[in-house]
């Protein structure tokens, strides 16, 4: 290399220890599924709490000075608590689409900006559910079980299924995915409505100003919202009745929604007709009644979890940080809609 | 509500001739009698049994394909053929949809993943996003164009190979089934099965489909040289398979079972109850139209 000042001469090690740090309490299950290497940059080192043995209220306040963000996931909450341990922060960027771990309130009150994983989750988990709903109804993976135990040639052609094309589907929670689920839906020719906390504007599907009213207009309910304390077991006795013992129910939202012990019964009395479930109340324990029926499609809570959409959201969570660093607007920067 | 069999027994004298143990001794004492044939994807009419029916009329199809029927036959003697056509067409192409997300997102995997216990001890694994997977369509009908419709809402680029190009589509056309899959992820066969499309999928096809590509068949069996189809899935050149029809059914090569990149139905393209009725309601609708010398309602001949 050329002439340099051997005094300000840094090590490659050094350089990286002057970066901004990024904190995290745990790993993303992005790192394991796609590559920690993914989320590599040269404008921030991440600092990993969980390498260290010490309590976070020892460890942090060494670092406290150079650690301006942090790096969330579900599981790992950003709180009152930390937050205060952490007076440099200025961003909370998380893996995730939903903030259920994220002290909203408490964040706009230090002034610290919020990224989510903003649409890069939207399509997979369309698709998913959209995947979901015509296994159940075309009896897709019940009809492959059939033939992979030999059944076809032995006790002759599987029962019906249920025509798609022209079924009423409701959508809870018409947000990003929600949306990007009902533009698959009517190509199949479905009719689309749907219930959201708000009336959006923009589209034209009819409203109902409440799920039951919603079920009670519909053959296949899709949850796509989020949880909060309003949305838990929104999903209950009256909403299972109103949909009917045709009526089927999918869920990619999560598992709490819906009051799953009594859509258990339903499916069990023959209340509801079918569900496709790609989350659970008690993940990874599943309810074993689900294990006898024909009519459930399950799904282990994985809507997300393709390398494209990885790969997609490892980019974009660099991306906010190192706007963020350097001053630029970020890329998918949470703001409160209610 | 009445099957199709007793709608027809309250209108027809119905035989069963799947059911009928000694077939030969039935048509002989029967055969002045028989006007009418029912068949369907499995059993139509052939060469030899239009033969020993010197008194049929009209060979009505419980099916869209006519690869049962020997309608050269039927021309020669006058015989009049329906099917079941446009009533089916959005259930097929729902289910070639489902196939392609069941095989992309393992969706039956996944189920017995769940259902098995195995969700306690781990994570299921990645599998690959279907939005915007290039998809190419063997066949450009009623049931080809259906698909892409749908394809498109999510965002997969389509692209197609049929007899003649199409003036009035934009998708992509490729003069050869081989280029076809050299240039899509996911390979959908659409087309009727005749002389010219058996074992369109043959192992130059499947080769250039390749280890990331997937083959969906809601066709017919004979469309696909299955024993190259199932060595290629077994050895790993063809990534994945939906299949819905197969050489011989109802047996499916065991082979396939033990996959988990396949995805194996039973004939049921068309199997929805309200399908099935609009079928019935066509295949009685053009027998009666035929013998209240009334015009058919679907007719090919």
């Amino acid at each position: 290399m050329g002439v340099s000042n051997t005094d300000s001469d840094k090590t490659q090690e050094e350089e990286q220890q002057d970066l901004p740090k990024v904190v995290l309490f745990r790993p993303p299950p992005a790192f394991s599924l796609i590559g920690e290497e993914s989320f590599a940059s040269n404008k921030f080192q991440f600092l990993k709490t969980y390498d260290s043995q010490l309590p976070l209220d020892q460890y942090l306040p060494t670092h406290s000075h150079s650690i301006k963000a942090i790096l969330s996931s579900a599981g790992a909450p950003v709180n009152a608590d930390i937050l205060q341990l952490l007076p440099e922060v200025g961003l909370v960027v998380t893996t995730s689409a939903g903030l259920n771990h994220v002290d909203i309130p408490e964040c706009r009150r230090r002034g610290i900006k919020i990224a989510n994983a903003g649409h890069v989750y939207s399509d997979d988990v369309a698709d998913l559910a959209v995947g979901l709903l015509i296994d159940v109804l075309r009896k897709v993976s019940a009809s492959d079980r059939y033939v992979r135990q030999g059944l076809w040639a032995d006790k002759g052609n599987y029962p019906h299924g249920s025509k798609l094309g022209g079924k009423r589907t409701g959508i809870v929670g018409l947000g990003n995915i929600g949306y990007e689920v009902a533009k698959r839906l009517e190509a199949f020719g479905c009719a689309v409505s749907y219930n959201s906390r708000k009336k959006k504007p923009y589209v034209s599907y009819p409203f109902y100003h409440n799920v039951c009213e919603l079920a009670a207009n519909c053959d296949a309910l899709i949850i796509c919202c989020g949880l909060s304390d309003e949305t838990r077991h929104m999903i209950n006795k009256p909403v299972l009745s109103a949909l009917g013992k045709e009526g089927f129910i999918v869920n990619i939202g999560r598992g709490d929604i819906i009051d799953e012990k009594e859509m258990v019964s339903c499916l069990m009395r023959g209340e509801i007709a079918g569900a496709g479930l790609d989350v659970f109340e008690n993940e990874p324990n599943v309810r074993k009644e689900f294990f006898a029926m024909d009519n459930v499609v399950l799904s282990p809570h994985r809507a997300v979890f393709t390398p494209e959409s990885l790969k997609d959201l490892s980019q974009l969570v660099v991306g906010n940080l190192e706007a963020f660093l350097s001053n630029k607007p970020l890329l998918s920067e949470y703001v409160d809609n209610k | 509500m009445l099957t199709s069999s007793e709608q027809l027994e309250k209108r027809f004298t119905l035989y069963k001739f799947h059911s009928i143990p000694d077939k030969a001794h039935f048509l002989n004492s029967n055969k002045a009698s028989i006007r009418a044939v029912v068949g369907n994807a499995s059993a139509g009419a052939d060469a030899q049994l239009i033969h020993q029916l010197p008194n049929l009329e009209i060979v009505s199809s419980f099916s869209v394909g006519l690869d049962k029927i020997d309608l050269a036959k039927c021309k020669e003697r006058g015989i009049r053929v329906t099917n079941t056509p446009d009533v089916l067409t959005d259930d097929v192409a729902d289910l070639a949809i489902g196939l392609m997300l069941a095989v992309l997102r393992r969706l039956c995997q996944s189920d017995r993943y769940v259902r098995s216990g195995q969700w306690k001890k781990g994570d299921f694994k990645l599998t690959t996003k279907f939005t915007g997977k290039s998809v190419g369509i063997i066949g450009l009908g009623r049931i080809g164009l259906a698909i892409a419709k749908r394809a498109e809402a999510f965002r997969c680029p389509i692209s197609y190979h049929a007899r003649t190009e199409k003036s009035d589509v934009n998708y992509k056309y490729y003069p050869s089934v081989v280029e076809l899959a050299a240039n899509c992820q996911i390979l959908v066969v659409a087309c009727a099965l005749t002389e010219e499309t058996r074992h369109i999928i043959n192992r130059e096809v499947i080769n250039a489909l390749g280890p990331k590509g997937v083959l969906i068949n809601i066709g017919r069996g004979p469309h696909v040289d299955e024993p190259e189809l199932v060595s290629a899935l077994v050895q790993g050149r063809l990534g994945g398979a939906g299949l819905d029809v197969f050489q011989d059914e109802p047996n499916v090569p065991e082979e396939l079972f033990g996959l988990e990149n396949v995805v194996l139905l039973p004939h049921v393209g068309s199997g929805t109850m309200e399908t099935r009725k609009e079928m019935a309601d066509l295949v009685i609708g053009n027998l009666e139209a035929h013998f209240l010398n009334r015009p058919l309602l679907t007719p090919v001949l």
